[in-house]
């Protein structure tokens, strides 16, 4: 990098060059940390399987998830009703089918958003510094204080449960960490020699933010973002289990376990069910995402 | 070192002080009228314009938030919407439980993930050390509620080892209630710890020093507890207040499924019911501890390694 002449052409794309390079190199690390070990295969595999069951679930799901039917309450699984019934006579397996949508949702959003808002703040504290630096990492260093699903479960219980306040909730819960991530990679970056070049040059700002700054700060952010889409999945069934996540009669992994502790005493099904999808779920995007980490950013891997 | 302690706990109040203006904020302003929502939908106006007097609703928000932080400090939390008994009671009666709840479960993650994580270090790449991998990966991986369920449906419901639901009389009956609820967030916490005492004795027994008293003659066992587990005890210190903190969230689903006492039951059934006396005072109790936790670790820090002293 330092070696490059820069009277040669001008930093603007030198810096554009140093991404161009990059990227094949990048995908071809991720596509190998994809496929590479047999046990992210398998991880990959059930994801992508999980994804499908939740996209067609309407076709799929034998039962209408909601309909009740009072001969059928709490019934051990039969031939008619592969896990059995809950407590209002629904079918288990059709409520595991469309529960797994608003389970999986929220692992893509959430991450999502808290990418987006969390980023934006960190590379301006990071890029600007001064008074906006010192706000932000105030407040950032003060929320990182607290356990997501902790600060999950308070702003949840604050809000209460309906789609968009899960999104919110899960989108606060992780920000600061993407906040901190992309602040301290922006910090690092802003030491090259092509930012001070670009900087120099009078690119303007917004352009060697987003073409210079955040190209090269992805690779954290991405593998925070895998890491947290877990993350958020358990989260959001614990929410749900707690009855301030997903609202009934809408199944979620989390309240079918919910609904399944009070007929314990007779079926005990959608409670293994529910709790096995979700750790299945849970584990595989965390396998996947370790994977991703070890080859993006070796240094944080044991 | 009473100045470092001091210049935390000057940087601990500025955190409080911002937790309790987001409780401000998240309570008094964003979910509509407060009035309507203690009495119901059915309230006469009468009532509820008694009610907002009665609660300084129809004070201008300045001043409302200005008597809310007084209580706060006063630790003056209302009367419970619906039993009409003080919070500060409440409170002062689940307390005790989720404080016992968390020490027994601590002190039993430790106990399972430092032996572990030790045994798994000194034989990488084997056996032991891939049976703690995957422990740990599962551990990450399976909701807490949902170990809680299988623990309370194997070893109560099935084989009736232990009680289904309570907190239990007196400190043996007390101590059975316990076991299970404790097992089950203790061994969330030693899949953590486990994996933490692994990567920190790892390093430390790659310094020079192990070395040096390998080549001494030292007995392995000396080297690998004396040498090697004590100067990894910075990093478990971290891992034991993060541990504490997982605890507070974790225990908030654990007596649901358990039935306990507890503060996390107390907010829950506060939601539920939509208390907003309760709802708040809990949401502040939590956040007051996860800053006292934090507080405490911080120091904690400075007794087992002098050097963080000389950085600020």
């Amino acid at each position: 990098m330092t070696d490059l002449r820069m009277e040669e052409t001008s930093p603007e794309d030198l810096a554009q060059r140093e991404v161009l390079a990059a990227e094949p190199g990048r995908f071809d690390t991720v596509r190998r940390a994809l496929f590479e070990r047999p046990s992210t295969c398998i991880a990959l595999a059930v994801v992508i399987l999980f994804v499908i069951v939740a996209i067609f679930a309407p076709l799929i799901a034998p039962y209408d998830p909601l309909r009740q039917s009072i001969l059928q309450i709490n019934k051990l699984p039969s031939w008619e009703h592969w896990l059995g019934t809950d407590q209002f006579g629904r079918d288990v397996l059709s409520r595991m089918i469309h529960g797994s949508r608003n389970s999986l949702i929220f692992g893509l959003l959430s991450p999502v958003f808290a990418a987006c808002i969390g980023t934006i703040l960190g590379v301006s504290a990071g890029y600007f510094g001064g008074w906006i630096d010192r706000v932000i990492s105030r407040v950032v260093d003060m929320l990182m204080a607290f356990p997501e699903l902790l600060l999950a479960i308070l702003v949840a219980a604050a809000l209460g449960g309906s789609f968009w306040n899960i999104v919110v909730v899960l989108t606060a819960a992780f920000t600061p960490g993407f906040a901190r991530v992309s602040r301290a990679s922006t910090l690092a970056i802003k030491q090259e020699p092509y930012v001070e070049a670009a900087i120099a040059a009078g690119v303007r700002t917004p352009v060697i933010i987003f073409r210079h700054i955040v190209p090269n700060i992805m690779a954290p952010i991405v593998v925070l973002m895998a890491l947290w889409s877990a993350s958020s999945i358990r989260i959001e069934a614990t929410l749900s289990f707690l009855g301030i996540g997903t609202q009934p009669p809408n199944p979620s992994w989390g309240n079918i376990i919910r609904d399944g502790l009070n007929a314990m005493f007779t079926t005990q099904w959608p409670i293994v069910a529910g709790g096995l999808a979700i750790t299945i779920v849970v584990l595989s995007i965390s396998i996947i995402g370790d994977s991703i980490r070890d080859v993006l950013d070796p240094e944080t891997s044991q | 070192m009473a100045k470092y302690v001091l210049y935390r706990l000057g940087d601990a109040i500025p955190t409080l002080f911002l937790v309790l203006t987001l409780v401000f904020i998240a309570m008094r302003i964003l979910p509509g009228d407060p009035a309507l929502a203690a009495l119901g939908p059915m309230a006469d106006p009468v009532q509820l314009a008694l009610f907002r007097e009665r609660m300084g609703l129809n004070e201008p928000l300045p001043l409302q938030y200005i008597y809310f932080l007084w209580d706060a400090i006063r630790l003056d939390f209302g009367r419970s919407f619906i039993s009409d008994v003080p919070v500060a009671d409440l409170i002062a009666r689940n307390l005790p439980h989720t404080i016992y709840l968390t020490i027994v479960s601590v002190l039993m993650g430790l106990c399972l993930g430092i032996p572990f994580g030790v045994f798994a270090a000194t034989r990488r790449n084997r056996p032991p050390d891939n049976a703690l991998r995957i422990y740990s990966l599962i551990g990450y991986s399976i909701p807490d509620f949902y170990l809680a369920a299988i623990l309370l449906i194997v070893f109560s419901l099935q084989l009736g080892w232990f009680p289904i639901n309570g907190a239990g009389t007196g400190f043996w009956d007390g101590l059975h209630h316990i076991l299970l609820p404790a097992m089950t967030l203790a061994m969330l916490k030693s899949a953590f710890m486990g994996r933490l005492t692994r990567t920190s004795v790892l390093e430390v027994l790659g310094r020079d020093y192990v070395r040096t008293a390998r080549a001494k003659g030292a007995r392995e066992g000396r080297v690998i507890y004396r040498h090697g587990l004590r100067n990894a005890m910075l990093p478990l210190s971290t891992g034991i207040g993060i541990s504490i903190l997982a605890t507070l969230s974790g225990s908030v689903a654990v007596e649901l499924v358990f039935n306990r006492p507890g503060i996390g039951r107390l907010l829950i059934d506060a939601i539920s019911e939509r208390d907003y006396p309760v709802i708040q005072a809990g949401v502040m109790m939590f956040a007051f501890f996860v800053i006292l936790v934090n507080l405490v670790m911080d120091v904690v820090y400075v007794f087992v390694d002098p050097r963080i002293r000389m950085k600020s």
